[in-house]
C-alpha cells in the first residue's frame, strides 16, 4: 500500500500502513457483489434488471464512501476489513429483503435501506466523535442502568408477538434489547478489566471451586441478573441467552476460571428445564425443536421450522438462485428471524459457507484487534462485541436449522429490523475504533507494537518468550 | 489440568492473593492473552458445527425434507411453467393460462368435452387422469428424457419445459362420434386396424376439464357437480366401462366356430333348433322375433338376422376352453391393458359350471362384458385378416421444439383367427349392412365394402335396466387391402328394447358418420 505510505510521509511514528486503499477496493467490490445480486434478482424475477438497481448501488455505494471517508480521517490504522465486511453483509440483506418483497407483494427494502443509512450514520458518528474509546469506561454504570430502564418500558406496553421487546412509537418501532446488548458489553468489559485480578486471584475455596468474594463479582452479576430477569419477564429468551453466553465468555477471558463456566452452564441448564415445560411460548419452540414435524403429523400442514428446513433443503448444495426459490412460504417474519432460509435455499450450502466465513473473518477480526491491544479494556471490549457477534450468528443459523430450539433472534446485518441493524452498525464503528487503537504506532520511542506471535496457545511455560512481549507496561492506545 | 485450576501455569498459584501486585498482574495478563485466544477459537468453532448441521439439512436429509407431502415446492415448481400439450391431427388441444396466483400456470382446454375421453384432467386440485396422468412426466417436464444437457440442468436448475404427447386421435372422426352420439348418453371407440392407432375415443355426456383445472371454491363447485351427477360425465364410458356386449360378442363365436372347425363353412346350415334349449335348463333361448329365419340357418344368415338360438347353441358346441381361448385372444381377460391410459378389463366369464350360460355367454349376455374398445378391436382384427393390433393412442412424445423423445410403432398382440377364417367373418359382415335381410343397414356407406354387426344386450335384473344398443362395423374403400377404420359404438337408451333394430338404428348412423369422416380424410 504505497499510496497510504505516501500519504504519510512526514509522519515521525514508524511507518505502519493504514490499508485505507486496501479497504476502499475492498468497498468497491463489497458494493459490486451487492448490486450484483440485487440485478439479479429482478433478472430471475421478471427477465431483466430492476430498475432500481442503478439507485441502489449508488445508495449502498454512497454510504459506504461517506463511512470511509470518516474511517479515513478518523481511524486511519483501523482494521480495513471491518467496514467492508459490514457493507457486504448489510447490502446482502437488502437484496433478500427485496428478493422477499417481491415475492411478498410488500415492500420493506427501501425502509431498510434507510434504516441502514441511519446506521451508517451512527457509524460515522461513533467514529468521529468517540475519539477515544476508553472514555466508554467512565460511564460504565451509565450505560449499565440505561440500558436495564430501556428494557424495563416494554414491560408495561403491550406485547408483540408474543413478547415484549418493543416500544413503539408511531410507525417506528424500537428493540431496547438489541442497544442494551452493546451497553452491557461495555459495562462487562469495563467491570471486568477493573476488577479481573481480584476476580482471578482471590476468593474462597469451596470443594475444588474457587468462589470469588461477593464483593468482586457482586456488582457484575447483579446487572447480568437483572437485565436476564427483565428480558425474562419479557419472554425474551433469545437475547437473554445472548446475555449469557457473553457474561460467560467475558468472564472467562477476564479470569480464566473455566470452572465457572462450568457451574454457570450447570446453573443455566436447571433453569432452563422449568422453563421449556411449563412457559407455553417457549415449550412450544422445544417440542418444534425436537420435532419440527410435528404439526404435519397432527394434519395441521407445515410449520414455519418445517418451512424453514423443506427451504434449506430446496436449496442443496448450489442453491436455487436468488429469486428462484419459494422460502416465502414460511410466512411470518421471513425477512427478519428467517431470512437465513431465504440464503440457504437460493444460494445453496455453498452461498452460506461464504457467508458464515464473512461473519467468521468479521469476528476473528475483532478478537484480533482485542488480543492486539494491550489495554484490558479495550481488549474486553472488543473481544466481548465479537463473540456478541459470533454468538448470535450461531444462536440464530442454529435455531432456523433446528440445532438448538428458535430464540428468535435475528441475524446481523441481514435481518429486517432497524434496531438490530443500528445496533451493529454501532458495534463495528466500535471495533474500528479499537481496532485503529491497536495498529496505531507507538509514539517514538516506544516500538511499534509486535503483532501477537501468535504462538500455540495451549504451549504453556514454552511460550513465556511471546507472552513476554505482553508484559510491556506501554499501552497500545495514545493518550488522548 | 483440572479445569477449575486457573488457565495458565505460570504465576504463583492460589497462594497469590497476598503476593505481590506485579506478580498478581502478569499473571492475569497472561491469562487475558490466552484465554482470548481459547475464547476465539470457541468462536470459530461454532463455523464447522453450523455447517455440519447445514450439510445434515441440505445435503443428507434434503431428499426426505423435499419429498415432505407438506412441502409446497414440487406443486409450484409443476405450475411454475406452462404444462407441455396434447396435440390431435397437428394442433394442441390444451393450453395453459398465467393464473397471477399462488401457482403461475393452469391448464386450460381448447375443446374440452370433446377431447376429455383423451386427454382426462389436469388438475391442480384433483390431480391428474388419463394421458394427463400416464404421460405426466413428460407434459410437466420432468421426465428425464426431456432434457438435452442432463448435467448442466443439475447445476443451473433451470427447468425443463413441458414435452408434448402427439396422439393418434383423427380429429374429423372424433368430432364425428361426439357429435353423432349428441346428447345421448353412449361411447365410441374408432382403430385403424392395420396399426392398433386410435383414431376416436369419445363419451357423452361428457365435461370440461379445464372447469376442474383450477383451485378454489368455484372449481370445486365445478366437482361436485360433476361427481355428483346421476350421468357420470367423467366417467371415460370407451374405456373404464364395461357393457355386456349382447349380440356383437357373436363375431366372438362364429370366430371361434369356424375356427373348431363345428360347421365346415358360412353357407352350411347348422344344426340349430328354434327355440333352443341347453340340455341343463328348461328356460329356452329364443330369438327376436319367432318370424326370423333361424331354424338351422346357416352361419351367415344367422349373423345377418341375429339369431340367439344358432349362435347360443354354437358356443355351447365350441366348448367353454375353445370359447375362452378365442375371447382371449380377442383381448378379452387382459387385466392390465395400457394404451398406455389403462383399460377396463373386458370379461368373458371362465369356470362356467353348465350349458345354458355359455351359451348365454356366447350371445353376450350373463357376465360377458365388454369396453366399446374392446368391441372396437375384434371388429379391427377381423378386418386386418385375422390380425389383431394393439390398441395406441400415442404415436409419439416430444420435446417443447418437437424433437422426439420417443415414437410407438404398431405392435402386434395376436392372431386370434386365420386369414381364412376372417375372410369369412368379413363376408358375413358384410352382410349384415348390405344383405336386405341384414340389421345393419343404417350403416351402409354408398361405394364402400362396409361390414358391420348389431347388438342389443338386455340389462339388469329381469332385464329392467336401460338395454344398450352396439354396432361394431369396418369400412374398405375398393382398393384397400385392409379396411381404414374399425368403429364400436355403444349407445345407453331407454327407448332400445326392440332389439336389433336398435344397434342398426341407434349405434349403426353414428358408427357410419366415423367411418364417413375417416374414409374422408
Amino acid at each position: 500500500m504505497t499510496a497510504a505510505v505516501v500519504a504519510a510521509p512526514a509522519d515521525p511514528r514508524p511507518r505502519v500502513p493504514t490499508r485505507r486503499t486496501t479497504e476502499l477496493l475492498l468497498l468497491v467490490l463489497a458494493v459490486l457483489i451487492a448490486a450484483f445480486g440485487y440485478a439479479d434478482v429482478g433478472w430471475a424475477i421478471d427477465g431483466r434488471v430492476p430498475a432500481g438497481t442503478g439507485e441502489y448501488a449508488a445508495g449502498l455505494g454512497g454510504m459506504a464512501l461517506l463511512a470511509h471517508l470518516a474511517v479515513r480521517l478518523r481511524a486511519r490504522y483501523a482494521d480495513p476489513l471491518l467496514l467492508p465486511l459490514a457493507v457486504l453483509l448489510n447490502g446482502l440483506g437488502l437484496v433478500v429483503i427485496y428478493r422477499l418483497d417481491r415475492a411478498t407483494g410488500t415492500s420493506s427494502a427501501p425502509s431498510q435501506l434507510l434504516w441502514s443509512g441511519l446506521g451508517v450514520l451512527l457509524f460515522i458518528a461513533v467514529v468521529v466523535l468517540l475519539r477515544d474509546y476508553r472514555v466508554l469506561q467512565r460511564y460504565a454504570y451509565v450505560f449499565a442502568f440505561g440500558s436495564i430502564v430501556l428494557m424495563i418500558i416494554p414491560v408495561f406496553l403491550p406485547a408483540v408477538y408474543g413478547a415484549k421487546i418493543w416500544i413503539k412509537a408511531g410507525p417506528l418501532s424500537f428493540q431496547p434489547g438489541e442497544v442494551a446488548k452493546i451497553a452491557l458489553a461495555v459495562f462487562f468489559a469495563s467491570y471486568l478489566a477493573s476488577n479481573r485480578d481480584a476476580l482471578a486471584l482471590t476468593g474462597r475455596r469451596i470443594w475444588r471451586i474457587e468462589l470469588p468474594r461477593g464483593r468482586d463479582l457482586g456488582p457484575v452479576l447483579v446487572i447480568w441478573l437483572v437485565s436476564s430477569g427483565v428480558l425474562f419477564l419479557e419472554q425474551d429468551l433469545g437475547t437473554c441467552l445472548i446475555f449469557f453466553g457473553l457474561f460467560v465468555m467475558m468472564l472467562y477471558v477476564a479470569t480464566g476460571r473455566s470452572g465457572w463456566i462450568a457451574v454457570g452452564l450447570l446453573l443455566v441448564g436447571l433453569a432452563i428445564v422449568p422453563v421449556a415445560l411449563f412457559e407455553p411460548h417457549v415449550h412450544s419452540r422445544f417440542t418444534d425443536w425436537l420435532d419440527p414435524m410435528r404439526s404435519i403429523t397432527a394434519g395441521q400442514g407445515a410449520g414455519q421450522l418445517a418451512q424453514s428446513l423443506f427451504a434449506f433443503a430446496a436449496g442443496g448444495l448450489l442453491g436455487t438462485g436468488l429469486g428462484q426459490g419459494h422460502s416465502y412460504l414460511i410466512g411470518f417474519a421471513v425477512k427478519s428471524d428467517w431470512i437465513l432460509a431465504t440464503f440457504g435455499e437460493e444460494l445453496g450450502l455453498v452461498g452460506l459457507a461464504a457467508l458464515l466465513l464473512l461473519y467468521a473473518v468479521l469476528v476473528v477480526r475483532g478478537y484480533r484487534a482485542g488480543i492486539m491491544l494491550r489495554d484490558p479494556f479495550g481488549r474486553l471490549l472488543s473481544i466481548g462485541l465479537a463473540s456478541l457477534l459470533a454468538l448470535q450468528v450461531f444462536v440464530v443459523a442454529a435455531g432456523v436449522t433446528d440445532l438448538i430450539p428458535l430464540t428468535g433472534m435475528t441475524m446481523p446485518f441481514l435481518a429486517q429490523g432497524g434496531s438490530s441493524l443500528v445496533t451493529n452498525w454501532i458495534l463495528v464503528a466500535l471495533l474500528v475504533r479499537t481496532s485503529d487503537a491497536a495498529r496505531r504506532p507507538e509514539l517514538p520511542p516506544a516500538p511499534p507494537p509486535a503483532l501477537p506471535a501468535a504462538p500455540a496457545s495451549d504451549a504453556g511455560p514454552a511460550s513465556d518468550g511471546a507472552d513476554g512481549a505482553d508484559d510491556e507496561p506501554t499501552q497500545g492506545v495514545p493518550k488522548v | 489440568m483440572s479445569p477449575f485450576r486457573r488457565g495458565t501455569g505460570h504465576g504463583t498459584g492460589r497462594g497469590s492473593e497476598r503476593g505481590s501486585a506485579e506478580q498478581a498482574a502478569g499473571a492475569a495478563r497472561l491469562t487475558l492473552s490466552r484465554t482470548a485466544r481459547r475464547s476465539g477459537l470457541f468462536c470459530l468453532l461454532l463455523v464447522p458445527v453450523l455447517l455440519v448441521n447445514l450439510s445434515r439439512v441440505q445435503v443428507v436429509q434434503a431428499g426426505h425434507y423435499n419429498d415432505n407431502p407438506a412441502n409446497q415446492r414440487a406443486l409450484l415448481a409443476r405450475y411454475a411453467q406452462p404444462r407441455g400439450d396434447i396435440v390431435v391431427d397437428g394442433s394442441s388441444v390444451t393450453g395453459s393460462r398465467a393464473t397471477g396466483g399462488y401457482f403461475d400456470y393452469v391448464r386450460t382446454y381448447t375443446d374440452g368435452p370433446l377431447y376429455a375421453p383423451v386427454t382426462g384432467l389436469s388438475s391442480q386440485t384433483y390431480g391428474n387422469t388419463l394421458l394427463e396422468g400416464v404421460e405426466d412426466g413428460v407434459l410437466s417436464g420432468t421426465d428425464s428424457r426431456l432434457a438435452v444437457h442432463p448435467l448442466l440442468n443439475a447445476v443451473t436448475r433451470e427447468q425443463v419445459p413441458g414435452g408434448k404427447v402427439i396422439t393418434t386421435i383423427n380429429a374429423k372422426a372424433q368430432q364425428a362420434a361426439f357429435a353423432g352420439l349428441g346428447g345421448k348418453r353412449g361411447a365410441v371407440a374408432a382403430i385403424e386396424p392395420a396399426t392398433g392407432r386410435i383414431l376416436a375415443l369419445a363419451s357423452t355426456p361428457s365435461y370440461d376439464p379445464g372447469s376442474v383445472a383450477g383451485t378454489g371454491p368455484t372449481v370445486a363447485a365445478n366437482w361436485a357437480n360433476l361427481t355428483g351427477s346421476a350421468t357420470a360425465p367423467m366417467l371415460n364410458r370407451a374405456l373404464r366401462q364395461t357393457y355386456p356386449p349382447g349380440s356383437t360378442f357373436k363375431l366372438v363365436t362364429a370366430s371361434a366356430g369356424l375356427t373348431a372347425g363345428v360347421y365346415s363353412g358360412i353357407d352350411v346350415p347348422t344344426d340349430s333348433p328354434d327355440p333352443y334349449t341347453p340340455s341343463d335348463t328348461t328356460v329356452p333361448i329364443t330369438n327376436e322375433s319367432a318370424a326370423d329365419p333361424c331354424l338351422n340357418a346357416t352361419l351367415r344368415v344367422a349373423l345377418e338376422v341375429s339369431c340367439n338360438t344358432v349362435y347360443g347353441k354354437l358356443g355351447d358346441d365350441v366348448g367353454e376352453a375353445g370359447m375362452v381361448r378365442m375371447a382371449q385372444a380377442y383381448g378379452f381377460n387382459q387385466t392390465s391393458q395400457t394404451i398406455p391410459v389403462g383399460v377396463a378389463e373386458s370379461v368373458f366369464p371362465t369356470g362356467l359350471t353348465g350349458h345354458a350360460l355359455l351359451a348365454l355367454s356366447s350371445i353376450g349376455q350373463y357376465d360377458t362384458a365388454a369396453t366399446p374398445l374392446q368391441m372396437a378391436e375384434v371388429g379391427a382384427a377381423i378386418a386386418d385378416n385375422g390380425t389383431l393390433m394393439r390398441p395406441q393412442l400415442v404415436s409419439s412424445l416430444t420435446r417443447a421444439d418437437g424433437t422426439t423423445v420417443q415414437s410407438f410403432a404398431p405392435k402386434v398382440f395376436g392372431h386370434p383367427v386365420t386369414a381364412a377364417v376372417a375372410a369369412e367373418l368379413q363376408q358375413m359382415m358384410v352382410g349384415v349392412v348390405s344383405d336386405p335381410l341384414g340389421t345393419g343397414g343404417n350403416a351402409a356407406i354408398p361405394g364402400v365394402t362396409v361390414g358391420g354387426k348389431t347388438g342389443t344386450a338386455q340389462n339388469g335384473v329381469g332385464n329392467s335396466g336401460t338395454p344398450y344398443a352396439w354396432f361394431v362395423c369396418w369400412a374398405r374403400p375398393s382398393g384397400d387391402a385392409v379396411a381404414p377404420v374399425a368403429v364400436a359404438v355403444v349407445i345407453e337408451d331407454s327407448n332400445a328394447n326392440r332389439a336389433d333394430v336398435s344397434g342398426g338404428g341407434l349405434a349403426a348412423p353414428v358408427a357410419r358418420e366415423v367411418m364417413q369422416a375417416v374414409l374422408n380424410g
